[in-house]
């Protein structure tokens, strides 16, 4: 089976390629519909990474995206749709910015402050996806309803909370949790050239990352997770419990969805929750997780996109392109991608199945037919 | 047309001033990479019944389907009544007359026996449906071909024989002359099935041609006028039913000498590895007639306990039971002497249960997986594959290449993905993950259920070099001289009870078809 590894990974390249190329054709031709010049939009929409801000901006929230998207593959790994992301970090985010923002933190060392924080903000990530984990395996509620209404519910729960009577601060005109005070934050770095410094929640994405991968291909846990995925009557009669499989997947998924707001809790120049922190990253997360197909490094590529796409929105205002037209290029790609992948899957078993029937024929021409 | 074992009394069809009812020549169907079909010649003399044998998967089912328009052919011609045709549609088979009865009945089970017969092509009058007619028309047809069977009942209170019947009823409605069975016998139990070449000989003297196709020679040879030879994709010869064996015709479709199920001298010890006692498994229907009552079995190591049974009567449900897939309501179950009754699945394959199961894509494999991933799958808390929560990819792998040798799993490597391989390697991968590490008891559910001759008798002595080192083995079987050829003991389960105990050495195919239906009593049996 020589040279198979490389047709794998050109294999696994060609459907995201070529729904960006896809995606590309199609803005062209809507741009070209509403008298644009493709060349002068996807011109503008590249010069703007020639300043430092933007490529700075576009790792930080390739960053925020991986992480969404690391939780929702969780889920997709075993065919569990925790579209809940949403609600459990913006719960969460809240959550912890409430507890980091606390007096009685001021007293605690930076380090352990920080890992209070993160760890708030998983328990609560968890504890909400784990309230539709528990409604599936006791009462067979499907996921997929269940999360979108505790993400409504969550909406609703924050709004409640975020108020002085309850757990926030008014400061002007502006409602929030109360500010992280020095020692709460996390460092970030400062480039020469540009406002927006480089986010050391960076690092939490690399690290998540690098746990998911080991997990996946290395441990126990991993492996039943995928088996559950590919064939739930497959683990069945294996001994994997699939209850425990998906109440542990909705926990991992929801404790990881906790994490999406810490580089903007920890790094971002507010310091705290309020109703600008920025929402709908959990939907995000289930496109970049799909783009990348739940892989540790393809959803790397995915969430750079992403954000490379978004970043560069704002400059297609300059050449007189509404930047919607990102938002229509995305959703595209996704719509496109779903349906390449599935063919390059049914080109690849036909192309697997023929090799190895070659395979076998070459080494014993007896048994060439089927 | 070469053929290892001479073939046995080559027949030329005789020729005949009329035409053949339908006359294949050098069909070939390719599918990407292999070669299903080639070269197929085949002649079918009209008003007889043709018999298409030859193994699972040698290509019975992909010709049938080109005959019966589901694909074209490549290269070749079909020739119906002495004029050439090609189909693109099941519906233009059907127009010449052609009609197929799948193995699989594909009936609706809330509508009566005509509805379902009508269906797709109602009679009409005045706009509204004909009921009159039609069952007029139904009523008639069963009388004419001996296909009695009440046109007002509802299909789900049939039994399967009668539920064969309308299957061939609904081609007959149809127009059909030219009838394909695919397996019709597969599903049926020997009382049922001679019931069905009784109306197959009717539907022969009324003038039909039946192309029947199986792979039990028995039958082939006394319903058949003429019998083709499938192997391997091609037509490989003809017999005559008269005057060939069983084992020259078994001979011809391997293309070499053939396995027989068979035990060797007794293992069996005193020591009982599996005791079951009282065990009941509630239906899932709440409040329902239990689906397993009072199961009691013993099985020693050593020995293979057999269990026969008419497809679901209870077969699927006892082994969930003793492997803890579906909880038990009552009783108890004993491992070597230990209560394993409400341990996890998990749990008993850890106290050294294997489990060949009876899906095996379904439940055996993970298809889109590699072969070291099926391997540690069942196993992935034990050695080799793991240690503590880590995979051990290294030793996994390492072990699936000893199985890959040991056990003969034609692969080019085990990476391939399972889904790649043929359904007889794919057991073969199965089998070896099952009996390693060891195990004291092994649950066999169809073990050589559509695999080829070569990987079944491949499986045959692995069980039997198993038994012989002390393991016991619940063997459930479709196939019943495998069950009386590679058991110790048989018990039959009827309706969720096991009845009687057998010696295989004395039964008789015809005496446990009587047991798995009830004494014989089939009709009562199936509509209570």
């Amino acid at each position: 089976m020589t040279g198979s590894r490389g047709r794998r990974i050109l294999l696994g390249a060609a459907a995201p390629v070529g729904a960006l190329v896809f995606s590309l054709l199609i803005t062209s031709l809507l741009l070209i519909a509403t008298g644009h010049s493709p060349f002068e939009a996807f011109g503008a929409m590249a010069s703007a990474f020639e300043r430092v801000r933007v490529i700075l901006g576009t790792i930080n929230q390739t960053a925020v995206f991986y992480l969404s998207a690391v939780a929702v593959a969780i889920g997709f790994k075993m065919n569990l749709f925790n579209i809940g992301v949403d609600g459990q970090y913006r719960l969460a985010a809240m959550m912890s910015a409430v507890v980091a923002g606390a007096a009685f933190m001021d007293s605690l060392p930076s380090f352990l402050r920080i890992a209070i924080t993160l760890l708030v903000a998983m328990v609560v990530g968890a504890s909400w996806a784990g309230v539709a984990a528990l409604l599936k395996v006791t009462r067979g509620v499907s996921e997929v309803i269940s999360t979108i209404m505790l993400n409504a519910i969550a909406t609703f729960l924050i709004a409640y909370l975020l108020t002085p009577q309850m757990l926030a601060v008014l400061e002007g005109n502006n409602i929030s949790t109360p500010k992280i005070t020095e020692g709460g934050q996390l460092p970030v770095f400062q480039f020469e050239g540009s406002t927006t410094p480089l986010y050391s929640g960076v690092f939490l994405a690399v690290i998540v990352g690098v746990i998911y991968a080991l997990v996946l291909s290395r441990t126990v846990f991993g492996f039943s997770l995928k088996a559950t995925g590919m064939s739930e009557t497959a683990a069945i009669a294996s001994g994997i419990s699939v209850k425990k499989m998906i109440v542990s997947a909705m926990l991992l998924s929801g404790a990881v969805a906790g994490l999406v707001g810490m580089p903007e809790l920890l790094n971002g120049s507010a310091a705290s929750y309020s109703l600008n922190f920025p929402t709908g990253i959990g939907f995000t997360g289930i496109a970049i997780a799909l783009l990348g197909r739940n892989h540790p490094v393809g959803m790397i590529f995915s969430a750079l996109l992403w954000a490379a796409l978004d970043s560069s929105a704002n400059a297609l205002q300059g050449v007189g392109v509404p930047r919607e037209l990102v938002t229509i290029m995305q959703g595209v790609i996704v719509l496109s991608v779903v349906v390449a992948y599935e063919f390059v899957r049914r080109y690849r078993l036909v192309l697997e199945a023929r090799d190895v029937a070659r395979a076998l024929a070459a080494r014993n021409p007896q048994e060439a037919t089927l | 047309m070469s053929s290892d074992a001479k073939p046995p009394d080559l027949v030329m069809p005789p020729p005949e001033d009329v035409p053949m009812a339908v006359q294949l020549t050098g069909i070939t169907k390719r599918f990407p990479g292999v070669v299903a079909n080639s070269d197929i010649n085949i002649a079918v003399r009209r008003g007889t019944v043709h018999a298409l044998v030859g193994e699972n998967g040698a290509g019975k089912s992909t010709l049938m389907k080109t005959l019966y328009g589901m694909h074209q052919p490549e290269e070749g011609t079909i020739r119906v009544d002495g004029a050439e045709v090609s189909f693109n549609s099941p519906a233009q088979a059907i127009a010449v007359g052609i009609g197929m009865v799948h193995q699989h009945f594909m009936l609706a089970d809330n509508l009566t026996v005509w509805e379902n017969i009508v269906l797709g092509s109602e009679p009409t009058s005045g706009g509204r449906l004909d009921v009159r007619q039609a069952r007029a028309r139904i009523d008639e047809l069963g009388r004419r071909y001996g296909l009695m069977v009440d046109s007002g009942a509802l299909v789900e209170v049939l039994g399967v024989g009668a539920r064969q019947r309308v299957e061939i009823l609904k081609v007959l409605y149809r127009g059909a002359k030219i009838l394909i069975l695919d397996e019709p016998t597969a599903v049926l139990v020997p009382q049922e099935v001679d019931e069905l070449f009784g109306n197959l000989r009717e539907l022969k003297a009324e003038g039909l041609t039946i192309i029947f196709i199986s792979h039990k020679l028995d039958e082939v040879r006394s319903i058949a006028d003429d019998i083709t030879v499938i192997r391997r994709g091609t037509t490989v010869g003809t017999a005559d039913p008269r005057s060939v064996t069983n084992r020259q015709l078994a001979e011809m479709m391997v293309g070499s000498a053939l396995p027989v199920p068979e035990l060797r001298e007794s293992t069996v010890t005193e020591r009982v590895v599996l005791q079951l006692a009282g065990v009941s498994v509630a239906g899932s229907v709440v409040g329902g007639r239990d689906v397993l009552s009072d199961i009691g079995l013993a099985i020693h190591a050593g020995e293979v306990l057999g269990i026969a049974g008419v497809e679901g009567n209870g077969q699927a449900e006892l082994v969930d039971a003793i492997m803890g897939i579906r909880p038990i309501a009552g009783g108890s179950i004993e491992l070597a002497g230990k209560d394993i009754g409400h341990l996890s699945t998990s749990a008993r394959r850890e106290s050294g249960v294997g489990f060949i199961p009876e899906d095996r894509q379904r439940q055996g494999l993970i298809l889109e997986g590699s072969l070291w991933e099926n391997r540690i799958l069942g196993h992935q808390t034990r050695r080799p594959s793991a240690r503590g929560f880590l995979l051990d990819r290294a030793a996994a792998k390492a072990d699936t290449q000893r199985i890959v040798e040991t056990f003969d799993v034609r692969t080019p490597g085990i990476e391939v993905t399972a889904a790649s391989l043929s359904g007889g390697n794919q057991q073969k991968l199965i089998v070896g993950r099952e009996m390693s590490e060891d195990p004291v008891l092994l649950i066999a559910s169809h073990p050589t259920r559509g695999v080829d001759v070569g990987a079944q008798a491949a499986i045959w002595e692995h069980l039997r070099m198993a038994r012989a080192v002390g393991l016991a083995v619940l063997l459930i079987s479709a196939d019943l001289e495998e069950l009386i050829g590679m058991s110790d003991r048989l018990t039959v389960i009827l309706r969720g009870r096991l009845t009687g105990a057998y010696d295989p050495r004395t039964v008789t195919t015809e005496q446990l078809g009587a047991a798995m239906t009830g004494a014989g009593d089939e009709h009562v049996g199936e509509v209570a």
